[in-house]
C-alpha cells in the first residue's frame, strides 16, 4: 500500500510529523514502512508554460518548433519531439537550468538548427513510471487542464511536493489497504482524531430502487449488494488533483467516473464497480454462481470460460461481471455513459481468490475482497463515490439504493484481565495505561474490576481473541518499553543427544581426515534418484515438481556427491575429497510418510597426497578410504562389529567394491566407481562410499574400560604363507586371531607378493604374529605349541603352506 | 737418548698440530706410540743404560708418550668438532620450502552456523530437537494454526507430494510434535534446525531448499519480556556486544503477539546503505508469543502454560556474517567456497 502524505492529512492532522518521523513510528507500532520516497526529489525548475505557437520544425519531420510563455518577459522558442504538442495547451517546461531526475541539466540548445530553449516534459521525464500515466499522454507531453495558471511550479500542480509512505503490510492487517484504515492507525499511534470524508448532499426526486432491482442468489458469497444510480454524468477527466493522487498511489487514471471509483478503493479499501446502466439491458441485477461452461467476456477483451466455482453479476440472463474481479466488456462505462449503476458489495473472500486465482486476474480490488473488506464501510463507499460523481461528473444520484442485504455484522466483543497483560508481557501496566491504549485505537471498552473488555470495530477484523487484545497492547505500548528478561522457573538440561554428540564427532573426524562437507540437494532426478541405493524402495515423487531435475526425493546421497566433483573438476580442481551426511526417503506406501534414514556419503578423487618439489605424488585409492572409514568406526569404538565383503554395486568398480557390514548386517559400501562412471564424469580415479549413519551411531559400542598396559615382553613369529590367488588375506587373518587365542595378541600383514616368482595362481601373504600373556614372560615352547596349531588350522582351513 | 725423546716429542706433536684429518692422526698415534714406533726403539737401547739412569729415561719416556697422547686426543676432538661441523653444514636445508600437506577439510558453513547458534542455545539450557523433513499437512500446517483454505499455504507455494503429505516448508513441525510429544505438560526448551523445501526458483537470493533454526520454549510462566531477553542474548552473541537491536510487531499465524527483530547494518553502521536498503537496519529473524490454538492442539491449557518461539535463516545470517552474495553457492560446494570457512572465530 502506498500512501501519500498529503492526502493523508485529508484524514488527520500531521502536524510536527515529517512523514520520516511518521514511517518510523508505524514500523515500530507493527506495519513495516519499507521506503519513503520524495516524489519531486532532485527535480527544480519545471513550471507550467502556456503554447502560444506550434509550427513544424523546418528540418526535422517529428519535430515542432513552440513558442511558449513560460511567464517570463518574452515567450521562449522551445524544440520539441512530442507528437501530441498543440497550440493553446498548458505544459510542463523544464526551463534552461532545470535539473529532471538522473540529474539530467537542461540547457540552451540548437536542435537541427533552431534554438530551444528549454524542454516541454512528459511525466515519464518527470520521475512518473509510465504504467500509471494516463492512455492519451503516455506517447507524449502532459497537458494540464486549461485554467493552469502560467509560471507556477508544475511538480507542486501535480501533488509531487509529496512523500510516499510503502506500507507492507502483513495479511492480518488488510484494514490499512486503505486511507482511512491507516489514519486509524496513525490516530492510535499519535493519539489525534479522524477527520471522515465528506458524503452529503442533495439526492435528486427519483428513487435508484425504480430503476433496478437486486437479486442475490448466491447469498453466502455475496451477503451484501448494494446498488446506487446516477444519472446524467458526463465522462470525461477526473480533476487534476485526484489523477495525481491515484497515479501516486500506482494507478493509471482513465476518466472521471472509473477513477473515482478506484480513489474510493484507496480512500475507504471498498471496491466498487461502475456500470452503464443503459448497457446493461434489463433493470435487474442477479448475483449467482456460473455455469459450468459458461463464457463471458472481461473488460480487457478475453473470453472466459467460467466454474460453478465463480460468482459472477449478471443482468438478470448474462453474465455482466466476474463478481471481485473485474467487469463485462459488454456493460463497460464509455465516453458515451450518461447514466451509471454503482456496485457497492460484500463478497466472500475465498469466492473472490478462487476466479481471480484460476483467470489470473489478480487486482486491486480482488486482493481486498480475498483478505475481507469493512462490511460496514460498504454503503458510505458508495454513498462517498455518489457524492464525487455528482460533484466531478456532473451527475445526479438518485434517492437511495437498490439492496439485497442478508449480511449479519455482529462486532467483536472481547475481554483480558490486566493481570493476564502483565502475565504474558512481562510488563507492569496499571488499567489506565491500557484503557488508553484501547482508546486511542478507538475500540469501545468498559472496566469491571481487573477485566477490560473491548468491542472491537468491524474495521479491525483481525481482532478476535485476547491474545489480539495483548498485541494491540504491546505494540502500542512499544516493544521498545517491554523489559529483557531472561525465562525462569524449572530449568532444563541444556545438551546433545548421544546420537547428536556422536555425529559431531563423525563430521570432525572426517574434516580431520580431510574430507570437506558438502550440502547438497534432496531432490533429483528419477534416473539418479535410486542409483547406488542401499535400499530398493519405489521412489517418492513430488505431485508438482518445478522441473524433472528436482523432481524425485533420493534414495542416496552418493550421485549428488559426484556431481560435487564434476563441477569442481571442471573448474581446475580435480583432486578433491568430500563428504555430506542427510536424509534419504524410503517409500512407506502413499498413505505414510516415507522412512527417513540419515546416510553418511563421502568421494575422493585424483591425488591424495601431493607434494611436489620433493616429487612426491599419491592417487587416491581403495585402501586410502577403507583407511578412513576404519578410523571412523574405530573412533567409534565398533571396528570389532565391521567386516569388508566383496561385492557387486550398479555403478561400482566390480573387482574393487566392497559391502560394509556391522555386527552382520549390511550398512553401506565402499570403493571405487566403475571407470565408465569416472568417464561419463570426466572424473579421475574416484573412490567413494556411502552407509547408513543411523546404523552407525545407534550401534552400541563397548563400554570404555581400561586394560593393564603388558608388563612382560612379548615374542613375534612372521609367517608368509603361499595360497590360491582368490584366496583373501580377511580369511587368513580370521584363522589366525581364532586360534592364537587367547596368546596372540595381534596380527597384521606386512607383506604381498603375487609376482612372478610364484607358482601361477599362488600368491604370497605375510603376516607377523604377536603373543604374549599380561601375568608372565612366554616361553618359547609355549609360543611354538599355539603358531603350529595355528599353520596346522591355516593349512586345513585355507590351504596355506608356509612358503619355502 | 734423553735429546732424542724430547726431539721426537716435538716431532710428533708439530705433526699432531699440522694434521688435517682423523686417519692423519691415526697414522700418527701409530707411528709414534705403536710397538713399532721411535719410542718403543728408544727404550729398547735403555738395556744400555745404568741402573740408575734406567727409571729416570723410563719416566721421561713416559712423560713423552704421555705428552703426545694427550695432544692426540685433544687434536682428535678437535678434528671430530669439526667434522660434526662440518657435515650439519652439508646438511642445511631450505626451511622457506614448503611442508609436507596434511588433508584438512572442514564444516559446510551452514553447519558451521547452526552448530554455532545450537550451542549458544545449549549454554541456555536448550535441547536439539529434530524432525522428518517430509511431513503431514496437519503438522506443517494446521497444528501450527494454518487451516485448509489458508492463503499461506497455497499449493504453489509448496511441494506436496499427496494431499496430505508435503516437504516441510518450516522447521516448526518440529516444535508441534515436541510439543505433542510432552502431552501437555512443560517445561519444554528446544532448538529446532534442518532443511526446508519451498516452491522457489533458484537465484541469488531464493533457493527450492534451505535450512531453518527454530527455537521453542514453553512453560507456566513465560513472558514476552523473555522472549526480548533471549533474542537478545542470541543477538550479541552471534553479531557482537555493538550491534543495536530492534523488535518490530508483525505477524505470524502460529504466534501471537508477533515479532520481527532487526540488528543494526554493519556495512554503514546504521546510517543507511545499500545493503540495508536505506533503513540502517537489517531484518534477522521472526518470533512471537506461541498462539494459544497452537499451544490448545498440541494439548496444552494455553491458560496456564505460555511460550514464545523464534525462528530464522542460516543461508541468510552466513550471508549477512560472511558477506556472501549469492545462496546458491550454499548448494554447489565449489570447493572454493567451502574452503573459506576453515579458519576457527
Amino acid at each position: 500500500m502506498f500512501v501519500s502524505y498529503k492526502w493523508l492529512q485529508d484524514y488527520i492532522d500531521l502536524t510536527g510529523v515529517t512523514a520520516d518521523e511518521l514511517a518510523e513510528k508505524i514500523t515500530k507500532s507493527g506495519i513495516e514502512v519499507e521506503g519513503v520516497e520524495i516524489l519531486n526529489e532532485g527535480i527544480k525548475g519545471v513550471v507550467v508554460g502556456h503554447v502560444l505557437e506550434r509550427e513544424q520544425h523546418p528540418n526535422a519531420d517529428k519535430l515542432s518548433k513552440c513558442l511558449v510563455d513560460v511567464g517570463e518577459e518574452q515567450p521562449v522558442q522551445i524544440i520539441c519531439g512530442a507528437p501530441n504538442v498543440a497550440q493553446g495547451q498548458k505544459v510542463a517546461v523544464a526551463k534552461t537550468g532545470a535539473v529532471l531526475p538522473g540529474n539530467f541539466k537542461i540547457k540552451r540548445a540548437k536542435l537541427r538548427g533552431e534554438e530551444s530553449n528549454g524542454m516541454i516534459c512528459s511525466l515519464t521525464e518527470l520521475g512518473l513510471e509510465g504504467k500509471v500515466v494516463p492512455k492519451e499522454y503516455s506517447e507524449g507531453i502532459f497537458v494540464f487542464p486549461a485554467d493552469a495558471e502560467v509560471s507556477v511550479d508544475a511538480l507542486d500542480l501535480l501533488n509531487r511536493d509529496d512523500e510516499v509512505l510503502e506500507l507492507s503490510l502483513t495479511p492480518n492487517r488488510a484494514d490499512c489497504l486503505s486511507m482511512l484504515g491507516v489514519a486509524y492507525e496513525v490516530a492510535a499511534i499519535l493519539g489525534r482524531e479522524v477527520k471522515l470524508p465528506d458524503i452529503s448532499l442533495e439526492p435528486v426526486a427519483e428513487k435508484a430502487s425504480d430503476y433496478v432491482k437486486v437479486v442475490v442468489e448466491a447469498k453466502e458469497d455475496n451477503p451484501l449488494y448494494v446498488a446506487k444510480v446516477i444519472k446524467n454524468v458526463k465522462i470525461g477527466p477526473a480533476p487534476l488533483w485526484m489523477q495525481t493522487r491515484l497515479m501516486s498511489a500506482g494507478i493509471r487514471p482513465h476518466n472521471n467516473v472509473v477513477d473515482i471509483t478506484n480513489y474510493i478503493l484507496l480512500e475507504y479499501g471498498q471496491p466498487l464497480h461502475a456500470f452503464d446502466y443503459d448497457r446493461l439491458g434489463s433493470k435487474e441485477i442477479l448475483v449467482r454462481r456460473a455455469a459450468n461452461g459458461e463464457k463471458f467476456v472481461t473488460l480487457d477483451d478475453v473470453e472466459r470460460t467460467l466454474t460453478s466455482e465463480h460468482l459472477v453479476i449478471t443482468n438478470g440472463t448474462e453474465p455482466v461481471a466476474l463478481a471481485g474481479v473485474m467487469g463485462g466488456a459488454n456493460s463497460e462505462v464509455t465516453s458515451d455513459t450518461t447514466t451509471v449503476l454503482l456496485e457497492s458489495a460484500y463478497f466472500n473472500g475465498a469466492a473472490v481468490r478462487k476466479a481471480s486465482k484460476d483467470h489470473g486476474l489478480r487486482s486491486e480490488a480482488s486482493a481486498r475482497f480475498e483478505k475481507g473488506v469493512d462490511p460496514n464501510r460498504v454503503r458510505a463507499a458508495g454513498e462517498r463515490a455518489a457524492y464525487l460523481m455528482a460533484k466531478y461528473a456532473g451527475g445526479e444520484v438518485l434517492e437511495g439504493a437498490a439492496e439485497a442485504d442478508t449480511i449479519t455484522v455482529e462486532p467483536a466483543v472481547v475481554s483480558i484481565t490486566l493481570e493476564k497483560i502483565n502475565r504474558v508481557l512481562g510488563t507492569e501496566l496499571v488499567m489506565k495505561d491500557v484503557k488508553e491504549i484501547f482508546d486511542r485505537l478507538q475500540f469501545a471498552v468498559s472496566i469491571e474490576e481487573d477485566t477490560i473488555t473491548v468491542t472491537a470495530p468491524t474495521r479491525r477484523g483481525d481482532i478476535k481473541i485476547e491474545e489480539d487484545l495483548l498485541e494491540e497492547v504491546a505494540r502500542l505500548y512499544g516493544y521498545d518499553n517491554i523489559p529483557k528478561t531472561l525465562p525462569i522457573g524449572s530449568s532444563t538440561p541444556g545438551r546433545l543427544s548421544d546420537y547428536q554428540k556422536k555425529r559431531r564427532e563423525v563430521r570432525q573426524y572426517l574434516e580431520g581426515a580431510g574430507l570437506y562437507q558438502a550440502v547438497t540437494y534432496s531432490l533429483t532426478s528419477e534416473e539418479k534418484a535410486t542409483q547406488f541405493a542401499l535400499e530398493k524402495s519405489d521412489t517418492i515423487r513430488l505431485a508438482m515438481p518445478m522441473s524433472e531435475e528436482r523432481s524425485i526425493l533420493r534414495l542416496s546421497i552418493m550421485p549428488q556427491l559426484l556431481e560435487v566433483l564434476k563441477y569442481n573438476s571442471a573448474r581446475q580442481n580435480d583432486s578433491l575429497a568430500v563428504y555430506e551426511t542427510g536424509a534419504v526417503f524410503l517409500s512407506n506406501g502413499d498413505e505414510s510418510l516415507p522412512v527417513e534414514q540419515e546416510h553418511l556419503a563421502g568421494a575422493v578423487t585424483g591425488l591424495w597426497h601431493s607434494h611436489s618439489w620433493q616429487g612426491e605424488k599419491k592417487a587416491v585409492d581403495f585402501f586410502v578410504v577403507k583407511g578412513i572409514l576404519e578410523g571412523m568406526f574405530a573412533k567409534l569404538g565398533l571396528s570389532d562389529g565391521v567386516d569388508y565383503v566383496q561385492a557387486q554395486v550398479d555403478g561400482m568398480h566390480p573387482g574393487r567394491t566392497a559391502e560394509i557390514h556391522l555386527n552382520g548386517e549390511k550398512i553401506g559400501f565402499v570403493g571405487q566407481v566403475h571407470p565408465s562412471v569416472q568417464k561419463e564424469l570426466d572424473l579421475k580415479d574416484t573412490y567413494v562410499f556411502e552407509l547408513s549413519l543411523k546404523a552407525v551411531l545407534e550401534a552400541d559400542a563397548p563400554v570404555l574400560q581400561y586394560k593393564a598396559i603388558p608388563r612382560f615382553p612379548s615374542i613375534t613369529r612372521d609367517i608368509a604363507l603361499v595360497v590360491n590367488s582368490e584366496t583373501v588375506s580377511g580369511t587368513l587373518w580370521g584363522i589366525i586371531v581364532n586360534e592364537g587365542a587367547p596368546l596372540l595378541k595381534e596380527a597384521e600383514v606386512f607383506d604381498l607378493y603375487e609376482g612372478d616368482k610364484m607358482e601361477a595362481g599362488k600368491k604370497s601373504i605375510a603376516f607377523s604374529l604377536k603373543y604374549a600373556d599380561p601375568v608372565r614372560t612366554l616361553t618359547d615352547e609355549e609360543v611354538t605349541k599355539v603358531h603350529e596349531r595355528v599353520l596346522d588350522a591355516l593349512k586345513e582351513k585355507a590351504g596355506a603352506v608356509l612358503r619355502g | 737418548m734423553q735429546e732424542r725423546l724430547k726431539e721426537l716429542q716435538e716431532e710428533a706433536i708439530q705433526k699432531i698440530e699440522q694434521s688435517a684429518s682423523l686417519k692423519e692422526l691415526n697414522d700418527i698415534r701409530v707411528a709414534y706410540l705403536g710397538k713399532k714406533g721411535p719410542i718403543t726403539e728408544v727404550l729398547r737401547g735403555m738395556g744400555k743404560l745404568s741402573a740408575e739412569e734406567r727409571p729416570v729415561m723410563g719416566a721421561l719416556a713416559n712423560e713423552v708418550r704421555e705428552a703426545i697422547a694427550v695432544k692426540i686426543e685433544a687434536k682428535q676432538k678437535g678434528l671430530e668438532e669439526a667434522a660434526v661441523l662440518e657435515k650439519l653444514a652439508s646438511e642445511s636445508i631450505d626451511v622457506t620450502l614448503p611442508g609436507r600437506p596434511v588433508n584438512v577439510g572442514n564444516h559446510h558453513p551452514l553447519t558451521r552456523i547452526i552448530e554455532e547458534i545450537e550451542d549458544l542455545f545449549i549454554g541456555m539450557g536448550y535441547q536439539v530437537a529434530e524432525g522428518p523433513e517430509v511431513e503431514q499437512d496437519y503438522y506443517n500446517f494446521e497444528a501450527l494454526n494454518l487451516p485448509k483454505g489458508h492463503p499461506a499455504r497455497d499449493m504453489q507455494d509448496s511441494f506436496y507430494i499427496t494431499e496430505e503429505i508435503l516437504l516441510r516448508t518450516h522447521t516448526s513441525p518440529v516444535q508441534a510434535r515436541t510439543m505433542e510429544k510432552h502431552q501437555g505438560k512443560g517445561p519444554i526448551k528446544i532448538i529446532c534446525p534442518g532443511k526446508v523445501y519451498r516452491r522457489d526458483n533458484d537465484d541469488a537470493t531464493h533457493s527450492h531448499q534451505f535450512m531453518q533454526i527454530e527455537g521453542l520454549v514453553v512453560g507456566e510462566n513465560i513472558r514476552m519480556s523473555d522472549l526480548k531477553g533471549t533474542l537478545e542474548v542470541f543477538a550479541k552473541k552471534m553479531f557482537g556486544d555493538d550491534r543495536e537491536i530492534r523488535l518490530r510487531p508483525s505477524f505470524f499465524p502460529f504466534t501471537e503477539p508477533s515479532v520481527e527483530m532487526d540488528i543494526s547494518c554493519k556495512i554503514c553502521g546504521g546510517k543507511g546503505c545499500s545493503v540495508c536498503k536505506q533503513t540502517g537496519w537489517i531484518e534477522i529473524l521472526g518470533a512471537g508469543m506461541v498462539h494459544p490454538n497452537v499451544l490448545e492442539m498440541a494439548g496444552y491449557d494455553s491458560k496456564r502454560y505460555t511460550g514464545f518461539a523464534f525462528g530464522m535463516g542460516p543461508e541468510r545470517i552466513a550471508m549477512l556474517k560472511y558477506g556472501v552474495d549469492d545462496i546458491r553457492h550454499f548448494y554447489t560446494n565449489d570447493v572454493r567456497f567451502l574452503k573459506q570457512f576453515s579458519v576457527e572465530e
